[in-house]
């Protein structure tokens, strides 16, 4: 396992350094960012002075080492449009985006896994179509334009819950039920196809035979097994939803991290673009590592092969 | 001499492959069902220029925000009703579909070409190529694409041949992850070796040999790709970093709506629902061809 874990580790290092590197570099050499800040119509001058200003005279990899040595000194630089250390910015939004992306994961892992279960336990019932047609629709309808709907009918048309905003709890509900069902849908058919699986297999059927409920057989028995791959797969999503988060936080104006990202982009603000981008990237490597080690802890053929 | 009854070779071997997929094609109702409509709107956007009763582009102040015909308030002449700028809405919704294919069948034309060839490669040839492209799917997973993609798109400046180029360049992880487990599966097949013995060569048996039976696999990857890559158009163009006002495309339209969006819900609406309907077929005929290729229904 420890052999593993370290090989694992190394891995995850690299990659977060190659895609820290990749992430600047592209970014930079995407367009000239000079004259993007200027504006259009803007002189050849204030193009120039800008370019003196931010230090976008020197060539890239001058840039990147420089930007790298900084920022590990944990200098993030000044945001070019907050006006503020972008340290102290990330660190301000980030509860929100921790929090929405944790109760998007539970309202998504609520509505899949008793769903997901019944639709094992019943196939072709009525509940496994309701399933089917919910994973369907989530994965057909533009997370905005259903954030939007939400929006109409719980806050405009019953009056429930707030439009916009971030001060309380209740400004929490819809973006997450948006965002939640965004992601649902690999849940809802993983653990259908997974408990379909280990239903059928020779140790449930054993567990059968000694005579035990269907309800511990279900939920001991079988869940835990079909559990598994849900680990890795909520990983993935949880970096999903965290790019998501960029397009719902904007249509509810939640001051998060996605917001921030959404207004440092429109205004050219590099430095706080490119933390944020470095920083959802690292924890995206770092919840991959994370579901490989569980995996390997609970199924010993991983870590072994 | 014995006299051997002629055998109906042809009846003992039952029907061929073609035919039973097709048999089974034509009995998958998800997979006609889907086909179906996004053939229907295929026609509509090709078509657009017959069937749009207005110019999508020209406005008209005088009929600004007319509700479409199911409403009390609007009228035949507008079915769709007009958006804030008395653009006629059918013809913006119809013209709409064109912005959207283009979109779904040029970045999986593009993601499709480089995830297949980097799968290919690596699921072939295994040792450092595999490894190095195992790094490069990792790398480019890390990257939060939504995200990136606004920034790139932000800095270059919004159109559509843009939003093509980057969605193109950055989707095209799930091409080879699929190509590459797909191909070290077949690569391990004996009929792989036997043209390897007949002295074909890599290029040969990746062309003939593998790239024929990967195909399955890689048609539902791209209707996947394509629906995904529509959905991020949409995003993109909702955020104002897609493609730019006024052409018409369904993401755009909603983002133009939504200030009017509390009187006015049906400029809103009726863009999502075309979007969520088309996604909604191309999902459809990809989880069909899946479910046809390989047979043992949905698990």
């Amino acid at each position: 396992m420890l052999a593993y874990t370290l090989k694992r580790i190394g891995l995850a290092a690299l990659v977060a350094i190659a895609v820290s590197a990749v992430a600047f570099l592209l970014l930079r050499a995407s367009g000239d960012v000079a004259v993007a800040l200027a504006g259009e119509g803007a002189s050849a001058e204030s193009v120039e002075a800008i370019r003196q200003a931010y230090r976008l005279d020197r060539p890239l990899a001058l840039q990147y080492f420089e930007w790298v040595g900084k920022t590990l000194r944990g200098d993030f630089g000044e945001s070019l449009y907050f006006k503020t250390d972008v340290l102290a910015l990330v660190a301000d939004k980030m509860p929100t985006t921790a929090w929405l992306a944790l109760f998007s994961l539970v309202f998504a892992l609520a509505i899949s896994l008793p769903l997901g279960i019944v639709a094992a336990l019943y196939p072709n019932s009525l509940i496994d179509r309701l399933c089917l047609a919910l994973a369907v629709l989530g994965q057909a309808l533009p997370n905005f334009f259903f954030a939007l709907v939400l929006i109409m009918v719980f806050a405009v048309g019953f009056h429930l819950l707030p439009v916009s905003g971030s001060e309380s709890w209740e400004n929490f509900v819809l973006p997450s039920v948006a965002l939640g069902y965004y992601v649902a849908p690999p849940f809802m058919r993983l653990i259908r196809t997974g408990m379909i699986e280990v239903m059928a297999s020779d140790y449930i059927r054993t567990a059968r035979a000694k005579g035990l409920s269907g309800a511990s057989i279900v939920l001991k028995h079988a869940l835990r097994n079909a559990l598994v791959p849900v680990v890795a797969l909520a990983a993935v999503q949880l970096g999903l939803l965290l790019g998501g988060s960029v397009v719902i936080e904007t249509v509810f104006a939640l001051d998060g991290l996605g917001y921030l990202a959404y207004q440092s982009i429109s205004h050219l603000d590099l430095p706080v673009t490119q933390a944020v981008v470095t920083l959802l990237s690292f924890i995206y490597v770092g919840l991959t590592l994370a579901a490989d080690l569980v995996n390997a802890w609970l199924d010993p053929r991983i870590r072994i092969g | 001499m014995t006299e051997v009854a002629a055998i109906d070779l042809v009846a003992l071997a039952g029907p061929s492959h073609r035919t039973l997929l097709r048999r089974r094609a034509l009995a998958h109702k998800g997979l006609m069902i889907g086909a179906t409509l996004l053939a229907l709107i295929v026609v509509l956007a090709l078509l657009a220029p017959l069937i749009a009763p207005a110019d999508p582009y020209a406005q008209d102040l005088t009929q600004r925000l007319i509700p479409p015909v199911w409403y009390d308030r609007g009228g035949w002449a507008h079915l769709f009703g007009t958006d804030n700028l008395g653009r006629d809405y059918l013809a913006r919704t119809i013209y709409g579909a064109q912005i959207s294919l283009l979109i779904g069948i040029s970045v999986m034309a593009i993601s499709g070409v480089i995830g297949t060839s980097l799968g290919l490669i690596a699921g072939y040839y295994g040792g450092r190529v595999d490894m190095t492209v195992t790094f490069l799917i990792a790398m480019r997973l890390a990257l939060p694409l939504i995200l990136f993609a606004l920034a790139v798109v932000a800095i270059i400046g919004g159109s559509l041949p843009v939003v093509v180029l980057v969605l193109g360049l950055l989707k095209w992880d799930r091409f080879a992850v699929v190509t590459r487990a797909a191909t070290q599966q077949v690569r391990a097949l004996d009929y792989v070796a036997a043209a390897a013995c007949t002295g074909a060569s890599n290029v040969r048996i990746i062309f003939t040999e593998i790239l024929p039976n990967i195909s399955p696999q890689l048609f539902v990857v791209a209707t996947v790709e394509a629906a995904s890559a529509i959905l991020l158009e949409a995003a993109l163009s909702f955020l104002g970093l897609g493609v730019q006002p006024p052409v018409p495309s369904w993401g755009l339209m909603i983002a133009e709506a939504k200030n009017y969006m509390f009187f006015s819900f049906w400029l809103i609406a009726i863009p999502g629902t075309a979007l969520a309907v088309l996604v909604l077929a191309i999902n459809m005929v990809g989880d069909g061809i899946r479910d046809v290729a390989t047979p043992g229904g949905r698990n």
